[in-house]
This record gives structure tokens, sequence and C-alpha cells, in this order.
């Protein structure tokens, strides 16, 4: 257990949460103004936890008997995580009375989620690995499904559990592997003997079974087949967070279980691998993206696409790449979850205004909401100075300082093609007349969760230098 | 090691012997005069209508995923309370203290689950 | 030859041909229950590698509550179709390789790479831990917060099972 205060501060952001969930199920079971308290309740969790998580960056410690860590890149995730977590939540209290019946499990799912997602980011043993993305998982399964009385969101709950739990049959089977060949599941006892084990085909066997099951969870490329009917079935929010939050838990659980490769210290065996799905992820997700007329199902290609751009993070193998990933992360996580809130903004009743046509002459009935959409669209485009370019940089330098130049220039010109279908948007809203009589009520929470995350890609895009700094700082 | 679960073994093979010579015995000793209307399904006379596999409503799942999660609570008080007094005097309160945390979360589900109508049969 | 030698060829002999029967039937629920019957043989073999506190487990868990919930699933779903997938041959292609693959890794494991060697150096430490002693111990001081974050698991999966299952959902 806990030895002393500082153990006890340090964990704090998992604390919360794991008490503020028992609380909202109290909320949920015996206010009956719950659907008021709930999200707030939700919103004030979230925020404590990651502004604690801020706070104590600088607090490294390794807790519960070596199974968890604290401070440093995993704080970093947390802060990801929670800070996601807030704006979904805060886009959902109007969303998600627009889309149908209105359930408080919605946002103790959300927390759930969450919590797994912390467990997974701070995780130094297997088992935690495991449990996380159980708990993740299992959250995402029943919210995905959360409107029983749609059939494509029933569709999109079966389809993404059913690969969800294939995939995680990898992991485990890897982790099987892994622990037959280190005689352990902890973390530590892997990297000190990764060099040692790396001529080990039972272990490389295991590593790379981990990672094809992860590979299903960041959806990168031949393991993408849920991503598009499972982000156009769910609750337009939830699939922001499936997007953003789901895929950074799991680049977290690769970050820090795989941590010894990207040091440097031993070479990047894993690269094949990496690189071949990084390159097919971005191409695919690119090329297909430009065919789709349904917004969300282009957001769940472009997902697809900037899967590819964080493996060439990890493809190359050093320390840059990996803080270059988490800057990437962050600045994706918001303005992914802030082109989501827009399309739940746009979105109508039965999930009509999604297609591209609804976005038609957007800009002369609604100015403020075509201004915010293109500065996320550029941002995603990785057009400076927006945090989305900054991304894409660091990375890309990352790749050309391992030598790998190639897999650099086959990211720009995945880039340059991703640029049409996400400037398309633009030019439809700014020099198209509408097509559709759209009429909205713009709901004012979600526009502002929406503006606080554009102001969010802004500042990121304005001060990226220190913030990677913090974050290579904290991985070395 | 193995020895001791010689009994354990021994009773399930009386269990198998029993089981299977109650089925054989009466197949082979019962008086089989067989008619028409004896091997019909139904001896009253009415007419069996559609398949045996019919589709059973949803609610014998949640029953079921509450056996379960249940169950997997025991499992896991079960080495628990073996090993209680033991790790109390080595590691003090924090083992109480963990169950006791690990029990008020699956019990709020149970709660929840009362709350929500989940045992009803509606 | 000594009593765990017999009882591995007998509780192997009965997991081994209870799966391949389970595989080969059309109907969905006589497979649920040969698969009983191949989680009571395994539950055996756990026996013979001294992990009782598993073998029991497995006996409660998966041949007692997992099996209940196989087999309403099974009658939830009314699997007419059964016979639909034992005409692609497609599928059977794909099911042969993945077997195949899975039977040359367990071959290479076994007889080429050896991975329990280090394990079993020690038998006496492998009986101690299979006692459920020592996993209350274990799970209690060094993985106390795995053992939590299993609560946590069960309580998101009963809200789950809840929200998407309950008839009559206020």
């Amino acid at each position: 257990m806990l030895n002393n205060f500082q153990e006890f501060y340090n964990i704090i952001p998992i604390l919360l949460i794991g008490a503020g969930f028992l609380i909202s199920l109290l909320i949920e079971m015996y206010f009956k103004k719950s659907d008021v308290i709930l999200p707030w309740f939700t919103i004030l969790i979230f925020l404590a936890a990651g502004f604690h998580a801020l706070y104590a960056v600088n607090s490294v410690s390794v807790i519960f008997q070596n199974m968890l860590a604290t401070g440093g890149i995993v704080n970093i995730f947390y802060i990801i995580f929670t800070f996601g977590a807030a704006i979904v939540a805060l886009l959902s209290i109007d969303y998600i009375k627009k889309y149908g019946t209105y359930f408080g499990e919605y946002y103790i799912l959300l927390q759930t989620s969450i919590l797994g997602m912390m467990l997974m980011a701070g995780a130094k043993d297997l088992f935690m690995i495991f449990l996380g993305l159980e708990l993740m998982s299992v959250s995402f399964y029943s919210l995905a499904g959360l409107n029983r009385k749609r059939l494509k969101a029933n569709e999109a709950s079966l389809k993404y559990f059913l690969l969800g739990a294939f995939a995680t049959g990898f992991i485990v089977y890897g982790i099987a592997l892994i622990y037959g060949t280190v005689h352990s599941t902890s973390i530590d006892m892997i990297a000190s003997r990764f060099y040692e084990l790396s001529s080990d085909k039972l272990f490389i066997a295991g590593i790379l079974l981990f990672l094809i099951g992860f590979s299903f969870k960041i959806a990168a490329f031949p393991f993408h087949m849920w991503v598009p009917d499972v982000y156009e079935g769910s609750p337009t929010t939830i699939a922001g967070l499936f997007s953003t939050g789901g895929k950074a838990a799991a680049f977290s659980a690769i970050i820090v279980t795989l941590g010894v490769l990207f040091t440097g210290r031993i070479g990047n065996i894993l690269m094949p691998y990496l690189a071949v799905i990084s390159v097919l992820s971005m191409f695919y997700g690119s090329i297909v993206a430009i065919s789709q007329d349904n917004i969300k199902r282009m957001l769940a290609y472009s997902s697809i696409s900037h899967a590819g751009y964080l493996l060439i993070g990890l493809a190359a193998g050093n320390s840059f790449g990996v803080a270059g990933v988490i800057f990437y992360l962050a600045s994706y996580t918001f303005m992914n979850l802030g082109a989501f809130g827009i399309v739940a903004l746009i979105e109508g009743k039965d999930e009509s205004n999604l297609t591209l046509k609804s976005f038609s002459g957007l800009a002369s009935r609604y100015p403020l909401l075509a201004a915010l959409f293109s500065i996320i669209m550029f941002s995603l485009a990785g057009i400076p100075p927006f945090a989305g370019f900054f991304g894409k940089y660091y990375v890309f330098i990352a790749a050309i300082k391992s030598n790998l130049t190639w897999l650099a220039i086959l990211g720009v010109l995945s880039s340059v093609i991703s640029v049409y279908f996400y400037l398309r948007i633009v030019v439809l809203m700014y020099f198209k007349d509408a097509e559709t009589d759209l009429k909205i009520d713009v709901s004012k929470t979600g526009l502002a969760a929406v503006i606080i995350s554009v102001l969010l890609v802004i500042i990121i895009g304005i001060a990226p230098g220190t913030i990677i700094d913090l974050i290579a700082f904290f991985f070395k | 090691m193995l020895v001791q679960y010689i009994p354990v073994f021994l009773v399930i093979a009386v269990a198998i012997v029993f089981a299977v010579a109650t089925v054989f015995s009466s197949e082979i000793f019962g008086p089989k005069r067989p008619t028409q209307a004896k091997l019909s399904t139904y001896e009253s006379g009415m007419k069996p209508v559609g398949t045996t596999h019919e589709r059973m409503s949803v609610k014998y799942y949640l029953v079921a995923m509450f056996f379960i999660i249940f169950d997997l609570e025991v499992i896991f008080i079960y080495p628990w309370a073996v090993q209680f007094k033991k790790l109390y005097i080595e590691n003090g309160i924090s083992v109480f203290v963990s169950m006791v945390i690990f029990l008020v979360v699956l019990e709020l589900g149970y709660l929840y689950a009362y709350k929500k109508g989940g045992f009803k049969w509606d | 030859m000594s009593l765990q030698l017999i009882l591995f060829i007998l509780f192997g002999t009965i997991s081994a041909i209870s799966s391949v029967l389970m595989i080969t039937r059309t109907n969905a629920l006589i497979s649920a229950l040969f698969l009983i019957l191949n989680f009571a043989g395994l539950s055996g073999l756990y026996l013979t590698l001294n992990a009782q506190f598993i073998a029991v487990t497995q006996v409660i868990v998966y041949a007692g509550a997992i099996m209940v919930l196989f087999l309403f699933v099974i009658m939830l779903l009314k699997p007419e179709h059964e016979k639909y997938f034992s005409h692609q041959p497609k599928l059977k292609i794909f099911a042969f390789f993945i077997a195949f693959i899975v039977f040359i890794q367990l071959v290479f494991m076994i007889f080429v790479s050896h991975p329990s060697q280090g394990n079993n150096a020690n038998v006496a430490a492998s009986v101690k831990a299979g006692t459920i002693e020592e996993i209350g111990k274990q799970l209690y001081t060094n993985y106390v917060l795995p053992f939590e974050a299993a609560g946590y698991l069960l309580l998101a999966a009963t809200i789950g099972a809840i929200v998407l299952a309950k008839k009559k959902f206020e």
C-alpha cells in the first residue's frame, strides 16, 4: 500500500477519478436532478485530476510495490486524458439530449474509461496494462451502444466489442509469451533483459503480438476495419473520445512497455514493422478519406492516417521521436475533439446534417462555427502556425535523425494528399452556396468546449518549443 | 502432493460410474412395449409445432452476467479469508482496508443493479 | 509410471478429445456442453501442475458461471444459421491457417526453446506458488493495485451490462 504522504500526494489524480466515479454512481442513484449535477461534477473531477497532474508533474515516483509510476511523462498523459475527457463531457451536455435518451451512465462510463487509460499510462507491470486496457475497453463498448434504439449504434457497439476482444486476445497471448521468456511481468525487468532476449524468437513473437493487439486499438492500417463503422454509429462526442483518448492510451501503453527501445541505448529492432504499418496507414487513410461523403467517416479515415504519422515517431526509435509522439498526441487530441465537437453541434436529430453538403455555405450563416472549423481543418492538415503542424514536424525530424529520411518524405507526401480533403470542407464552407436548409440551435456549452479546444490548439502552436522541451526532459 | 487428491478422484470416478449405471440400467432392465401414440412427442395428443430452438429473452443474459460478476467477487474473497490472520500480523490494517475498498466498489454495483431494477423480471 | 503422468495422460486425453468434438458438432448447444468437459479436463491438468487454486477457479468460474452465460447467449442468438459456416471453405482455410501457426509455435516452444527451464528448476517454489495461501499473500500485498482495478473492472461491467441489456431502462 502507500507508504507515506508523498506517495499519496502523487497518486491523487487516480484516487480523484476512482472516488469521483463512486460518488457519481451515488448521485445517479439518489439525486432527482442528477442530469444537471452529474455532467458538471464529472467535469470538475476531470479538471481537478488534470490540474493536479499538471502541478505535480515533477514528482516522479514508483508506488504500489512497483506497479504504478507517477510524474513525468505519465502525468503528461494524465493531462491529455483528463482535459480531453473534460472537453468531451462539456460537449455532451446538450448533445446527448439531442442524440436520444439521457443516461447518467454516460458520464459514469466516461470516468471509468479515463481511469482505465490512466492505469495504462502509469503501468509498471503488464498486469496493470491489461487491466487498464480492459477497463477502458469495457467502458468504450458500452458507450458506443448507449442508445439502444439505434441500429447503427448497436452495430457499432457489437463490432467494436468483437474486434476489440480479438485484439485483446492478441495482447494477452503476447503477454504470455513475454512472461514465458522473461519470467516476470514487470516492465523494468523486461526493459533490463530486452537486449539479451532480442535474439529469442519467442520473446520477439510476444512483443510483436503485443504490438499487433495495440495496432487494433490505435487504428493502424491492416487492423482498422472497425474504425469507420464504429465512429459513424456511436455518438459523435464518444467517437471523438475513441479517436483521441483511446488512441493516446494505446500509444501510452506501447511507449511505457517498450520505452527501452526508444531511448536509443539499444537498436530499434521493431523498426521494420512500425515503419511498414505507418506508411500503409498514412496512405490508406488519406486516400480513402477523399471519397467519403459522411463527415464522421471522413474523420475516421483521417484518424487512421494520423495513427500512421504517430507511428513514424515510434519507428524513429529515439527519445526525440517519442517526445514528438507525445506532443503530437496532445495537439491531435484537442484538434480532433474540436472537429468532432463541431460535427456534434451541427448534427441534427436522427443523424441528419452529417454529409459534406450540410457544410456548404456555412460561413454565411454561422460565421463563428465556420471560422473555428477552418482553424481545426488547417491544423489537422498540418498547416503552420497551428499545433498539428508542429506535431508532424517533430515526428518527421525524429525520423530524419534516425536516418529514416524516406519515411519522413512519405509522411510529407501523405500530408499533401490529406490537405485536399481537409481544405475541401473549408472551400465548401466559404465559397459555395448553401445546398440544404440548415437550421441548428448552437448549444452554448458545446460551443464553449469547441472554443476551448481551438484555443488550446492555437496555444500549443504558439509555444511548441517549451512543451516539447518539457516532454523531452522527462523522457530521459 | 497429488496423492492427497486421490479421494477426490475416487469420488469423481464413483459419480461417473453411478451416473452411467443409472442411465443404462433402466435402458437394459425396463420393459419396452412401444406404440405409435407412445412414441409421439406429447402423449396427450398435442401436435408439436416449430423447432425447439426458441429465442430466449435478453433478461436471462442479465441474470447470467450478475452471476459471473458476483461469482468472481467470491473467488477474490476466498484467498483473502484463508490468509487474513497471517497477513494482518505481517502487514497491518492495509490488508483489511484493501478488501473493504474492493467490497465497497462491488456492493455499490450491486446497489446500482438493485436501484435500476436489474433484478426485476419485467 | 508416476501418478502424475497417469493423470496427465488421462486429463490431457479428455481435454483433447472433447475439444475436437466441440468444434465438429453442428449444434452449438452440444458444442457448449463439450466445452464444459474440456474445462473440466483443463482443471485436472492444472491440478497436475500443482496449481490448485487455478484448478478450482477453472471449475467454479469457467465450467460454472461462464458456461451459464454461454448457454444463455446461444439460446438468445437462436443459432439457426450455424450450418452456413460449415459450408464456407474460405473460413475453413483461414481457421486451419491460424491453427497451424499456433501449432508450430507450440511445437517450437516445447522442443526448441524450453521457456520453462528457468521455472522448472525450482519445483518446491512452484508447488508453493500454486497454493491458495501464497496466492492470497501475493494478491493482497504486492498485487493490491491490480486487485482493486479488477474491482473497478467488474463494476464497469455491471453498469455496462445493465445499460445495454435492461429492457425497461429509466
